[in-house]
């Protein structure tokens, strides 16, 4: 009884992640596996053990092409982020004198991820639209005559919105790693005669990598599930996967195909987080 | 004393070209919600330049609106409850993850902060065929059982995070004088992953007040917040939305500037 009593809050404090893991994560990812086998028979589906649904991913051209063009911008919108978050960060760590100032501006890039995700793809639609806020700006201000809808409904405004909400995902990792570098390292390579951009080259930047790798990880994963902002500003060119999976499962109703999408998106995802957990082992291990 | 002019010069460059960087970026976040908060006083119902007057007009149809007050309310029932279990499950996950080695500790590990880069959808679909499965109706409280999923790894990194910088000799000292692990818990660890842990409390119920892709597959005949404002928006651009985005951008502000003084650590 003491013993029970002795070896109680152990056994919770174990006990309850891993019944919750097992419920709410193992169970339903186990029972879409299944589904993804079933056939889809009008109108509902029934049990079977097949293949079919993933062979229909990957030789229709339908779905095919949804796969490739989200993989494309998700990775438009990692190389976006990155172009942007590096030198931010870079600048913060290295350059920036002032530590208020330091904290201020990583707080400012940050701060909207506290701020709506839906909100944030909403802006963008009221400001690229073809009756939006930049179309009309630059008509009053002369430097077009009419409106034009280059700007919303295709894949540009779906990487700079994705861009837009993701980007504190790419600056948190790259920030924490440049952060770790110690000063006198480039300064010990300043003094071996190297100029500032080979001693970024061959000192700085590889030993950021594992948050880059971390930030692309985050990014890449982030844009490939998402379908608000594709539904809000992607247009008829803008279908996701995700799209196509909320699809089987509301309108389509073709839940075993819905299910066989979403274990390729699992499958996608758990390969890159793998790759990049390896990534930063190998840095980690480089950089003691 | 020559050859160091034109590093400077080059420094007093890359610094202006760092600058004007930093203020472009800055201006590529920012802008956009200004352009948000102004559409939300402007007294026309097209978000077109130049902007024509000044109103409160759709603050007040948002007073009114009872179908949005309800998804309010809702939210707010969501949030608290997906935010308490998440750290009911959470907090514990951490300790066991800092504190025990046992066989298939890194498939642990990486299962609970799966979350964390799988996509809102996956987890919303799958959970919604085995609710389904099990004859479960969906609700607001399926909701808030994938919530709590979805943001465990938020509440996990955190914390362990914080647990990871603690020094293993406050814990070993509670042990030697004869402290049980309950106690010793309590009386040291607690305290000191107190902030980690509102912190972690705070970005969750964020978070979890912010959701869609969860929700979506997950809710029954009520909306939330999010939900109210995304069937909206599939009717067009309106400066209602305007008038709630800017509410929220300004209660998303103050709650930042509380979990910033929450998690300060007390300095010395």
């Amino acid at each position: 009884m003491n013993l029970i009593r002795r070896n109680l809050p152990g056994a919770l404090v174990v006990g309850i992640p891993v019944l919750w893991i097992a419920l709410f994560m193992l169970l339903p990812y186990g029972i879409i596996v299944t589904y993804s086998f079933w056939l889809k028979k009008y109108p509902t589906f029934v049990p079977a053990f097949q293949f079919g649904n993933y062979v229909t991913i990957f030789t229709d051209p339908q779905y095919l092409q949804v796969f490739l063009r989200t993989l494309k911008i998700s990775i438009l919108v990692s190389i976006a982020s990155f172009l942007l978050a590096y030198p931010f960060a870079y600048y913060l760590v290295f350059r920036c004198r002032s530590a208020a100032l330091r904290t201020w501006l990583y707080m400012a890039v940050i701060a909207p991820l506290w701020v709506s995700y839906l909100l944030r793809a909403y802006i963008w639609k009221t400001i690229l639209g073809t009756e939006g806020v930049l179309n009309s700006f630059l008509i009053s201000v002369g430097i077009i005559d009419q409106p034009s809808d280059i700007f919303l409904y295709n894949q540009f405004a779906m990487v700079v919105t994705l861009t837009y909400i993701f980007i504190p995902f790419m600056v948190m990792p790259i920030y924490t790693a440049l952060e770790k570098i110690p000063v006198n390292l480039s300064e010990a390579s300043a003094d071996l005669g190297m100029g500032p951009w080979r001693s970024f080259w061959h000192v700085t930047l590889p030993l950021s990598l594992p948050g880059v790798a971390a930030g692309f990880t985050l990014t890449f994963c982030l844009s490939f599930g998402d379908f608000i902002a594709p539904f809000l500003v992607g247009g008829p060119d803008g279908n996701l996967i995700a799209n196509v999976i909320a699809t089987q499962f509301g309108a389509a109703l073709n839940w075993p195909l819905g299910s066989a999408l979403a274990i390729v998106m699992l499958v996608v995802v758990l390969t890159i987080v793998s790759l990049s957990d390896r990534m930063e082992r190998k840095g980690m291990v480089g950089g003691h | 004393m020559t050859r160091k002019n034109p590093n400077l010069f080059a420094r007093y460059g890359a610094d202006t070209g760092f600058m004007t960087f930093v203020a472009v970026l800055m201006a590529f976040l920012y802008i956009p919600i200004w352009v948000l908060i102004a559409f939300s006083f402007n007294d026309s119902r097209s978000l077109t330049w130049p902007m024509t007057g000044f109103t409160f007009e759709w603050y007040r149809k948002l007073a009114s609106n009872t179908d949005l007050l309800a998804a309010i309310g809702n939210s707010f029932y969501v949030a608290t409850f997906a935010t308490v279990l998440t750290l009911l499950v959470g907090v514990p996950a951490a300790l066991v993850l800092h504190k025990f080695n046992f066989p298939g500790k890194s498939i642990f590990r990486r299962l609970i902060l799966l979350p964390i880069t799988l996509p809102g959808i996956v987890t919303g679909i799958s959970m919604l065929n085995m609710f389904k499965l099990m004859g479960f109706p969906l609700s607001l409280e399926t909701v808030i059982f994938g919530h709590a999923t979805a943001l465990l790894g938020v509440v996990v990194t955190q914390v362990y995070a914080r647990l990871q910088r603690l020094p293993k000799s406050l814990e070993e000292a509670a042990f030697d004088l004869g402290a049980t692990p309950w106690r010793s818990f309590v009386d040291i660890t607690l305290p000191n992953i107190r902030s980690a842990i509102i912190g972690a409390g705070l970005l969750s119920f964020v978070l979890s007040f912010d959701e869609i892709p969860v929700t979506f597959f997950l809710t029954g005949r009520d909306n939330t917040l999010p939900m109210y404002i995304y069937s909206t928006m599939r009717r067009g651009v309106t400066p209602e939305i305007n008038a709630v985005g800017t509410i929220i951008v300004l209660l998303s502000l103050i709650l930042i500037i509380v979990a910033v003084v929450a998690t300060r650590e007390r300095k010395k």
